[in-house]
């Protein structure tokens, strides 16, 4: 799957999480991720968590760091 | 094959019913108790006493004129007409007597003289009210012989050969009824259904007196030049052969019938099929069909010939490659081939390498076993439906806001509304038979607000007009619905107790700071919206204050970037005005397709088993464990466009996809075609050999909704039976044919009729625990939830409380799309469906219903046309940064300035190929509804449609079996 499209999909979700009261907005983001998203889909989400200047939203960086329920991946 | 013999009652009785205090008359000596301001008609039909009529029809309010229906009551002068006169307490009325027989013979007789005796070769014979009036009256003789000098409407010359100027030809313009003048007796009824139950108003009487004659639209129209959308109903209504579906001409009188449920949109009518032997002859729909009352509309009516169309491929097809020819094999050989390429992909690529799409086109009970197909069998979770690219929002945002997924109404409720909101939605060409329900209601004085980039036909149309349009900027829902609550929460029209009562108070609380600030103002949103502030704050004043109001919306609503967003910022409105909870409310999701509720309620999702629970939960993967005795993956599976990115990545393998065109219905044509190609087992289960076919391995021939047993669940929940009219051409009916694919994996499966499957359904999910087909035949229909709670099932959710505890406000931040406008792309396009087409047309497009739409059109506004020099009929070319296609112009003020719109219901225009891969954010839903576009002039089909055309007729060769 793309990169560009995970990153795409990621930054919306976090988005919306960023607007919602109460603070929390990652752990949100991991929870959605983690109830619809496919492992294979969090897991690349993960990587590319990992990477510098990837465009992804630093609220999805800090809900993909979180492990979204699988196994942590390292550099 | 066995008929479904109910004892339903459908004697017409007259009039239409009423509600009001028990009144008690006598009826020729029997006593009758019926509600105030029924008819005497009614209430002697009631007491099993039919009294003789013509232009009188329990659809229909009463006309008084053909005064056939003459009682004597004691006490009263003369000799009404029963079907005008109201019943009154201790009324004693008399049906029968010498002077009421003498006068109904010598109306009868009158009526005879100028109407052809042709009885015998007539396509109603046996089927006709004057008919069968004669016999009842006694009529033995005429005296007014329609003599060649004696004025007449049936003779087309007199016997001096003189041409008659009284006699009108046939109307054959319809593709699907005559109309025979002069076999009409003006009794008005075709006049008043048009009006009365459908609201086009496109039939009249023209002339007077004996020069009185029904007429379609103005001086110099037919049927089909008129306003006439070809619903029926006046067909339907005509007590002669005036007014008669051609396949009656042609085949006869139907013999028998069975009730089932039309396959076309989510309003789920129902319908007599009425057959000869296993020759269907008409459709009819059904007085007793709860969504339908008796309604349909030119689809389900009339456009069903696709099921015997000769493009329906009845043979199971192999090919290795897409490249080759299809083979015709048997169903061993297909079986066997599609279930080792399965397994084989499954043992290289993993486990999660193949999935499934379940038809929201199907019964329950397919997708069901479709979706049970891919947990169960394949062991992973890759199922989806194409309600993911139409209502998906609407699961998430209502399960987030009300706790469960689906309408809040039945569409009865309309009946009690009092300001109607449509959003993103077009009722009369989507839903057409709804929109007549909610078309009587505004004619009776509700009022419409209207939330459309498009001036819908129901912003003006006869006898109806919104109160407000608001032509919105395409992709500003959010900002508006938004700048709707700012109106309601700043002007003080909140209804606080029901706040308090019935929501989450914090939560309120923070949505009232966010909707007060003065960012979300009408005024301060206008610039983007495109919406005048004034209409605005009208709009959401009547709908906070103008009594009982109800939202219905479709996809406008939902198929945006922030589609799920809106739908929850509808859930607000409803519950800021406590517009929720009883008759005459709601939030009403407009469902496209006949079984999206259903497919959706099947567990067709990949993150949520049947009755919407999530596969990560333990308790209820152990429910289906202990049903299926498999284990179940825990993690949600792949979406649609989820499986066509992974294909593309070369992790995903393999799609069994039932009753779906994915090609043409998805998003961004030219990236689906080259997910479909990179996969190596692709089945496609259908009737046709459609789009998606062009790169499947495995064609297995589908069933139509004739010719099977099953359920559909309707927009408002509604359970109906579709029974089997007719054995299935192909063979099999769909849930036998996954049950054999199934088996051929090794499942060992058993089902031997669907009921089965439903007991099955019922067994294992909580809101579906009381369904069953005992019931459903029983009751004729049941909306969920169906349980020990509620045992007959539930018409109006939320009455108490919400599902989910306490209604949950939700803070909807306008996020603008990507999708933007620009110097290359300064236009945007929105699309949508017409009435006399369905989806992507495999049906429609294979019936009679071209007459009104053979090709998809765009629609553009006057003055874009003009600065591209773009006339009325032109060619021109459709393009946005995923792609490019032409297709002919219409010029239109329906759009504002800056939109264009088309319909999607030919491939070879192919409107997806412009849409682009942007969704909403929760679902993945796709953004058909927003695309940046240019439109230039253009002289003829574009490269791509060249060569899509070229590689359809390419990938369609069969080589027959056994040659």
């Amino acid at each position: 799957m793309s990169d560009e499209n995970l990153i795409r999909m990621a930054n919306q979700i976090a988005a919306f999480f960023r607007t919602q009261p109460g603070g929390d907005a990652s752990a949100k983001v991991a929870e959605h991720l983690r109830n619809f998203w496919a492992p294979g889909m969090r897991r690349q989400l993960q990587e590319i968590a990992l990477k510098d200047g990837s465009g992804l939203d630093a609220i999805a960086v800090e809900a993909a760091s979180g492990g979204l329920g699988l196994p942590r991946v390292t550099v | 094959m066995k008929d479904i013999i109910i004892p339903w009652d459908d004697r017409d009785l007259g009039t239409p019913p009423r509600t009001g205090a028990p009144v008690t008359l006598t009826v020729d000596g029997f006593d009758v108790t019926v509600p105030e301001g029924t008819s005497v008609m009614r209430a002697a039909a009631l007491a099993g006493i039919e009294v003789p009529k013509l232009c009188a029809t329990d659809s229909l309010e009463a006309f008084g004129s053909c005064r056939l229906c003459v009682v004597e009551i004691e006490g009263r002068r003369g000799t009404p007409a029963s079907c005008t006169t109201p019943v009154a307490p201790g009324m004693i009325v008399r049906t029968q007597s010498d002077r009421i027989r003498h006068l109904r013979r010598g109306v009868m007789e009158l009526y005879i003289s100028d109407h052809p005796l042709d009885c015998l070769t007539c396509a109603a014979n046996g089927d006709c009210e004057l008919q069968d009036m004669a016999g009842a009256v006694g009529l033995r003789d005429v005296r007014y012989d329609a003599a060649p000098q004696v004025a007449n409407h049936f003779a087309p010359r007199d016997s001096s050969g003189e041409a008659n100027p009284r006699w009108l030809p046939k109307d054959e313009s319809n593709p699907y009824f005559t109309f025979d003048p002069a076999k009409c007796i003006v009794c008005s009824r075709c006049v008043r259904a048009c009006e009365e139950v459908q609201g086009t108003f496109a039939l009249t009487i023209a002339g007077r007196g004996f020069d009185s004659v029904v007429a379609a639209g103005e001086a110099g129209d037919n049927f089909l030049t008129s306003d006439c959308v070809s619903c029926g109903a006046c067909v339907q209504a005509c007590p002669t052969a005036t007014l008669q579906e051609n396949s009656v001409i042609e085949l006869g009188v139907p013999q028998r019938s069975v009730i089932t449920t039309c396959a076309y949109c989510g309003v789920g009518c129902n319908f007599k099929a009425e057959l000869n032997g296993d020759q269907l002859v008409r459709m009819v729909p059904w007085k007793h069909g709860k969504a339908n009352h008796g309604h349909s509309c030119v689809k389900g009516r009339f456009a069903y010939g696709y099921a015997q169309h000769q493009d329906r491929i009845l043979s199971p097809m192999i090919r290795d490659s897409i490249d080759e020819p299809w083979r015709e094999v048997g169903w061993d050989e297909a079986l066997t081939f599609a279930a080792r390429r399965l397994r084989g992909l499954q043992e290289t690529h993993g486990r999660g390498s193949i999935g499934v799409i379940t038809s929201s086109r199907c019964t329950n009970e397919e997708a069901y076993l479709v979706q049970k197909l891919a947990r169960a069998v394949f062991g992973n979770n890759n199922t989806d439906t194409c309600a993911r690219v139409c209502h998906s929002p609407t699961g998430y945002g209502l399960g987030q806001a009300f706790g469960t997924s689906a309408g809040t109404q039945d569409f009865d409720s309309v009946d009690h509304a009092d300001v109607v909101m449509v959003i993103g939605a077009n009722p009369t060409d989507a839903h057409p038979v709804f929109a007549s329900r909610m078309k009587k209601r505004l004619r009776e004085g509700a009022k419409l607000i209207v939330i459309d980039p498009r001036r819908i036909d129901l912003v003006k149309s006869p006898h109806v007009a919104a109160a407000q349009h608001l032509p919105l900027r395409p992709g500003t829902n959010v900002a508006v619905v938004t700048a709707m609550a700012h109106v309601i929460v700043t002007e003080g029209l909140a209804n606080e107790a029901f706040i308090r009562e019935r929501c989450d108070w914090d939560e309120f609380q923070h949505y009232a700071e966010f909707a007060a600030d003065p960012r979300h103002s009408p005024e301060a949103t206008a610039a983007l919206t495109g919406v005048d502030p004034e209409a605005l704050r009208a709009a959401a004043r009547l709908y906070a204050t103008g009594g009982n109001a109800a939202i219905y919306y479709g996809l406008g609503v939902t198929e945006h970037s922030q589609g799920s967003t809106t739908v929850m910022g509808i859930a607000n409105l409803a519950m800021l005005t406590g517009n929720i909870g009883r008759e005459g409310v709601g939030v009403n999701p407009l469902r496209g397709q006949n079984n999206v509720q259903g497919s959706c309620d099947m567990g067709s999702f990949p993150h949520e088993l049947p009755g919407y629970r999530h596969v990560g939960l333990p308790e209820v993967r152990a429910v289906f464990e202990a049903a299926w005795g498999v284990q179940i993956d825990p993690e949600p599976g792949l979406r649609i466009p989820n499986m066509f990115d992974a294909a593309l990545a070369g992790n995903f393998k393999g799609l069994y996809c039932q009753g779906e065109d994915i090609l043409q219905s998805d998003p961004d044509t030219t990236h689906v075609a080259a997910a479909l190609a990179a996969m190596d087992c692709v089945i496609v289960h259908d009737l046709f050999l459609n789009e998606t076919a062009n790169y499947a391995h495995v064609f297995l021939p589908g069933s139509t909704f004739l010719e099977k047993d099953g359920t559909f669940t309707n927009a408002e929940r509604r359970i109906n039976r579709v029974r089997k009219v007719m054995a299935p051409r192909n063979g099999f009916e769909d849930w036998e044919v996954t049950q054999m694919l199934a088996n051929e994996m090794g499942a060992g499966w058993s089902y031997t009729h669907p009921a089965q499957i439903m007991d099955e359904i019922a067994a294992t999910t909580p809101t579906f625990a009381g369904v069953d087909y005992d019931l459903i035949d029983r009751l004729g229909s049941v909306q969920w939830p169906c349980n020990e709670a509620n045992p007959a099932g539930t018409p109006t959710m939320h009455v108490d409380g919400f599902v989910r505890g306490k209604g949950r406000f939700i803070v909807t931040e306008y996020i603008p799309t990507e999708e933007r406008t620009g110097p290359r792309f300064p236009l945007l396009l929105t699309t949508g469906r017409i009435l006399s087409q369905y989806n992507v047309g495999a049906q429609t497009r294979r019936t009679a219903n071209t007459v009104w739409h053979d090709a998809d059109l765009l629609e553009i506004h006057p003055h874009d046309a003009e600065t591209r020099g773009i006339n009325e009929g032109d060619w021109v070319k459709l393009a946005s940064r995923a792609g490019a296609t032409s297709l002919r112009a219409t010029l239109t003020d329906r759009v504002s300035p800056g939109v264009v719109y088309t319909t999607f219901h030919h491939p070879d225009t192919q409107a997806n190929v412009i849409t682009t891969e942007l969704s909403d954010w929760a679902t993945n839903c796709p953004e058909y509804k927003v695309t940046a576009v240019q439109v230039s002039q253009s002289n003829g089909p574009t490269e791509w449609q060249q060569d899509y055309a070229a590689r359809g007729e390419r990938s369609r060769r069969i080589v027959t079996a056994a040659e």
